[in-house]
């Protein structure tokens, strides 16, 4: 997969990443569904909300390309703003991960084996400790079932992998030379930490954070599934797939395409996920997990 | 070794006092009231408070946290809202299916992984290698709900050769409940079984470059003699590490599963509970999933810690 | 000799029966899906209508009780009288009634289970029910007086429910999990999550069940209970889920679909205190724009009957008023212009989990949204529906159907979560509650569902059928629900 990569020749990274070819294939799937995405906003071939009882449960055709639903919706359009629903809360859960993760796993860092990092990191372990599919269930069952509560539920669960990678990486940094260095210059922790330690950082934290988005993209089918995503009529794949189920029997075309069209943008991360680590770490290249 | 003990015992209790607290404060601001939901449109509101007071919902709030926690100390869960039966008696019921479901699932996947893995790295980068590898990615990426539907299609309601959902009960005979048990094994294992077997290629990659095994290897032993008597033990301790994790996760993450084949495994005890708002149960339930979990972590930790003491001085 | 040869011919007998007996077993049980498990198997504390679909006629009985057709017929009191004055009722009980725990069944039973259900402390669901009786007293062990405080017409009634049914005063700590009744078939086992397994009660006082064993299996997804129907895994399925897949049972000849009437009015519910349902040039316009025959296509796949107000089409007292909120988009969007909306608004419409509510409320949306109605849909569990509609009053616009038999006098009580305030009604109510003459009953009767018609208090879109799939071999089925039950007591397989 990423047998061809070479960094000893320099090239601009970008370059360099589609020498993966897992990434090439990853970042080509992906690109489709947020092209997707971005392109339903203008044209879908159909009004992704428009019921027409008379049209309802019809197979793939020409005129409906995937089929229609049980009111008569056109699949294919669903699908198109359904990414959009689905992306969304999948990569600002991760931004939430990110934005609160990564300052706690360096502070724990900066002050290891202090309260702060023992609190840090138990409470960590804590969120971890808990099942994250009944806490999301009980979040929405607090606050309504909604785009913006699967995005929290999903988030809070990002926040302690973040953490933990970045106290992780951080930590071994904040043995090397140059930070002992910086330190000796009288520079603070905060400061090592924000102009040393996450630049160092970053890659693992990229690399990490497209593994998030595809685990995110599953997360928000699950919740949508047992209906606790963006509410009807907006679209989402994870509840396409549950109105199939009772029809499954009938209109088999009903679960299907949702179904292949979450694997495809789950796949094309990873996918990414891998190129991105093989390309920041060549070291890594032998243990891909 | 005893200081680190005691420190991570208290750490240990510490989490799961805090877990216990915020487990009850969050299901105190649950919208919806047990007793309402019992009694329906038509109850009239007096009939409702006396419901309420039998339920003991109208004791003060620091008073049912207390009483919760001294009982669960005993061992004592309380009374289910809705069933009206001691709820240890429910979980011991759902557990007769949650636990061999796990199990089954996990066995299936680690059945399947560790093979695979083992020929993916001892096979590396050949086609073999991609192809299990590509076949990983893609179990990694199917939501278990979607494969299920897919089983159910495919095997109940096309073939014909498995029930589509229910559990006959273990009093049924073994094989007719396992066989129940069939279909949501596969599909909870699917996933598991591909994390699994990267992780079991990608640990005995790492242990098939240490130099122990470069030794074994001039002293003289073949490859697979290499392989099978050094690098595949010493690669077990992260597998191990991970199927510890999956089964713990298995327990609480088959919720989805359950429903889909409608199974009355603890999963689905609190999915009801938590639209009926027993939530005395769900309370419970969370609880017992977070304390297998912090034990079980603390267990893995402590096993490492004996392996190496290098660990016990940071913890 | 002779004595011998009738040994014999006794035994030859009885090993024939025997091998005969698996023959017949397998005729002589029946397992019947269900699609929500009971919270318990008390129907005196509880308002789940799966546990009067396990329990009534089967376990519990009452003193009297609704047959298939929604008749009230004698049960436990054979017959009663009526004093002129309508405030007493003097019951004649059956005898030889014995519990299933093999306790005699007497006057004192029936004075302990009424006396409990309107007691200060009572968690019955439908406590109203016993509201008017002022007391309960023992005559005989056969004879049991009820007085009320006031005539009350519908008294024989109130007493068939579910929530009416005598226990014992022996068994009643455990009525939820271990119910002991008088009926003809017993409590045996309770698998949770999964089964509750009922027997033949060979000490019933009536005639006995033809069947031996009765099995109610949940299965709350419909593409499960579909399965399990093809399998033969369960051989009936009185409310089947799965509606859309009702075509390939009726093309198949092994099953019967059986559709019928539920006392279910449904729904599209209008906060009536709140803008802009306050007005009520809004509400008809909403009636308006409601197409029931897509909806009943869309969501029930053609089952369910258009109503056009709040009672249901298969009681003789009642008037077809389809006609007077027919879909008519243009003269809704006259009717929003008129009221000062003639842009539309935005309201929220939250839907409780059945099928009807979520698919129906799904199309009702995009109805709404073409007279410029903007519906945002959120779905809620019933919990907070119960908690956020029905309590707090706190909806716009809401779908439900409302299973009570007669409830029109909903529309009557103050402080329900429709906000309606109509003293024309409430008159109406106190009339008919004050009066005991079937036909005039039966003029008030019409005239209550004119009076909320005219009000467009809420959009009334069908009467929730009862649609179920069961072998076709299976005789005795109810075809209507006429009350939440699946009587058992007269099904048996024919040949």
């Amino acid at each position: 997969m990423s047998v061809g990569f070479l960094p000893e020749r320099k090239r601009g990274l970008w370059a360099a990443a589609f020498q993966s070819k897992s990434f090439a294939l990853g970042f080509a799937v992906t690109a489709i569904f947020i092209l997707a995405a971005l392109l339903s906003f203008v044209w879908t071939p159909y009004d992704a909300t428009a019921l027409s009882v008379a049209e309802k449960l019809k197979g793939p055709s020409t005129v409906h390309w995937f089929g229609t639903d049980h009111f008569g919706r056109d699949i294919f359009s669903m699908i198109m703003v359904g990414a959009r629903t689905s992306i969304a809360v999948a990569f600002v859960a991760v931004g939430i991960g990110m934005a609160a993760g990564v300052p706690l796993g360096l502070w724990a860092a900066a002050k290891q084996g202090s309260l702060v990092d023992e609190v840090i990191m138990r409470a960590n372990d804590l969120v971890f400790a808990f099942p994250a599919l009944l806490i999301a269930i009980l979040i929405t069952a607090v606050f309504g079932p909604s785009a913006i509560n699967a995005i929290i539920a999903i988030g809070i669960f990002n926040i302690p992998v973040f953490a933990r990678l970045a106290r992780g990486a951080a930590l071994t940094l904040w043995t090397r030379e140059y930070i002992f260095a910086a330190r000796v210059a009288g520079k603070g922790a905060l400061r090592i930490s924000a102009e040393h330690i996450l630049p160092n950082i970053l890659n693992l934290l990229i690399v990490q954070g497209t593994i998030q988005f595809s685990l995110g993209i599953l997360a928000d089918a699950a919740l949508s599934y047992v209906g606790l995503g963006a509410q009807p009529p907006t679209p989402s794949w994870g509840r396409m797939l549950s109105d199939a189920q009772t029809m499954i029997s009938l209109a088999p075309h009903m679960a299907l395409f949702p179904g292949a069209a979450i694997v495809l943008t789950v796949l094309g991360l990873n996918l990414m996920g891998d190129g991105l680590r093989d390309i920041f770490d060549p070291k890594l290249q032998r243990s891909r997990t | 070794m005893v200081p680190y003990l005691l420190k991570r015992l208290i750490s240990l209790l510490l989490s799961l006092l805090a877990a216990s607290v915020v487990i009850f404060l969050v299901l105190q601001v649950v919208p919806g009231d047990p007793a309402s939901y019992m009694l329906g449109m038509n109850a009239q509101p007096e009939t409702v408070e006396a419901l309420r007071q039998q339920m003991g919902l109208n004791e003060p709030l620091v008073w049912r946290y207390l009483t919760w926690i001294a009982g669960l100390a005993h061992g004592n869960f309380g009374i289910s809202y809705t069933y009206k039966v001691p709820i240890g008696e429910l979980i011991a019921q759902r557990l007769w299916v949650s636990l061999p479901l796990a199990i089954y699932a996990l066995l299936l996947s680690t059945l399947i992984a560790l093979p695979v893995g083992i020929i993916s790295a001892a096979k590396r980068n050949s086609a073999s290698d991609y192809g299990i590898m590509g076949a990983t990615q893609l179990g990694i990426a199917v939501p278990n709900f979607w494969f299920a539907m897919l089983l159910v299609l495919f095997f109940s309601i096309t073939l014909r050769w498995f029930s589509a959902g229910g559990f006959p009960g273990w009093n049924a005979g073994f094989f007719v409940a396992l066989k129940a048990l069939t279909l949501p094994a596969i599909a909870l294992a699917l996933p598991q079984a591909s994390i699994l077997a990267r992780v079991m290629r990608s640990s005995l990659l790492d242990t098939l470059s240490e130099d122990y095994i470069r030794t074994a290897r001039a002293k003289g032993l073949t490859r697979g003699q290499t392989l099978v008597r050094h690098a595949v033990r010493n690669a077990m301790i992260p597998v191990l590490t991970i199927i510890g994790l999956q089964f713990s996760f298995l327990l609480a993450g088959a919720i989805i599963i359950e429903n889909v084949f409608y199974l009355p495994g603890l999963g689905r005890l609190v999915f009801q509970g938590i639209t009926q708002r027993d939530l005395i149960v769900v309370q419970s339930v969370v609880m017992l999933l977070v304390f297998a979990v912090i034990v079980i972590t603390f267990l893995v930790d402590l096993a490492y810690a004996l392996v190496d003491p290098r660990l016990r001085s940071r913890a | 000799m002779n004595r011998l040869m009738k040994l014999m011919t006794t035994a030859a007998v009885l090993l024939a029966a025997g091998a005969l007996a698996p023959a017949f077993a397998a005729n002589t049980a029946i397992t019947v899906g269900m699609v929500l498990e009971p919270p318990n198997l008390d129907p005196t504390s509880g308002a789940a209508a799966a546990i009067r679909e396990v329990t009534y006629a089967n376990i519990f009985q009452g003193l009297t009780r609704f047959d298939a057709n929604g008749a009230i017929v004698p049960d436990l009191a054979k017959s009663w009288d009526i004093s002129p004055d309508g405030l007493t009722y003097t019951f004649h009980l059956a005898t030889g009634v014995k519990f299933h725990d093999g306790s005699p069944f007497s006057a004192d039973d029936v004075k302990f289970s009424l006396d409990r259900a309107r007691a200060p402390d009572s968690t019955n669901a439908q406590k109203g029910l016993f509201a008017d009786i002022a007391s309960v007293d023992v005559v005989d062990p056969a004879t049991v007086k009820v007085t009320l405080k006031k005539p009350n017409g519908s008294f024989l009634f109130n007493m068939a429910w579910g929530d009416a049914v005598i226990l014992s005063p022996k068994s009643i700590a455990t009525e939820a999990t271990n119910p002991v009744g008088t009926g003809p078939f017993k409590f045996v086992n309770w698998v949770k999550g999964d089964r509750v397994e009922l027997a033949k009660f060979d000490g019933y006082w009536g005639t006995p069940a033809k069947l031996d064993k009765v099995t109610f299996k949940f299965i709350s997804d419909p593409s499960a209970a579909f399965a399990a129907m093809m399998a033969g895994d369960v051989d009936a399925f009185p409310l089947f889920p799965a509606v859309e897949t009702l075509e390939q049972f009726k093309a198949d000849p092994r099953f019967a679909v059986i559709a019928g009437n539920t006392e279910g009015e449904t729904l599209l519910a209008m906060n009536n205190g709140k803008k802009p349902f306050d007005n009520i040039k809004v509400r008809e316009a909403v009636a308006h724009a409601i197409n029931r025959k897509e909806i009943i296509d869309g969501a029930m796949f053609g089952y369910g009957t258009p109503i056009g107000t709040h009672f249901a089409p298969h009681n003789p007292d009642y008037v077809d008023l389809t006609a007077q909120s027919n879909y008519d988009p243009e003269k809704s969007k006259a009717l929003l212009k008129e009221a000062g909306y003639p842009d539309g608004f935005t309201v929220s419409l939250k839907l409780p989990p059945p099928p009807y509510a979520r698919r129906g409320g799904e199309i009702i949306a995009a109805q709404l949204a073409k007279v410029g109605i903007k519906a945002q849909i959120t779905n809620v569990e019933w919990a907070q529906w119960l908690e956020q509609v029905f309590k707090g009053k706190d909806y716009d616009l809401t779908i439900v159907s409302h299973t009570e038999p007669m409830d029109i006098d909903i529309y009557g009580r103050d402080n329900y979560y429709f906000n309606y305030k109509s003293d024309a009604f409430k008159k109406i109510m106190a009339d008919l509650s004050a009066t005991t003459d079937p036909a005039k009953r039966s003029e008030l009767y019409k005239a209550a569902q004119k009076r909320i018609a005219d009000d467009y208090v809420n959009a009334f879109l069908f009467e929730l059928p009862k649609v179920g799939v069961a072998n076709a071999k299976i005789v005795g089925l109810w075809k209507n629900q006429p009350t939440p039950s699946n009587d058992m007591s007269e099904v048996y397989w024919k040949d």
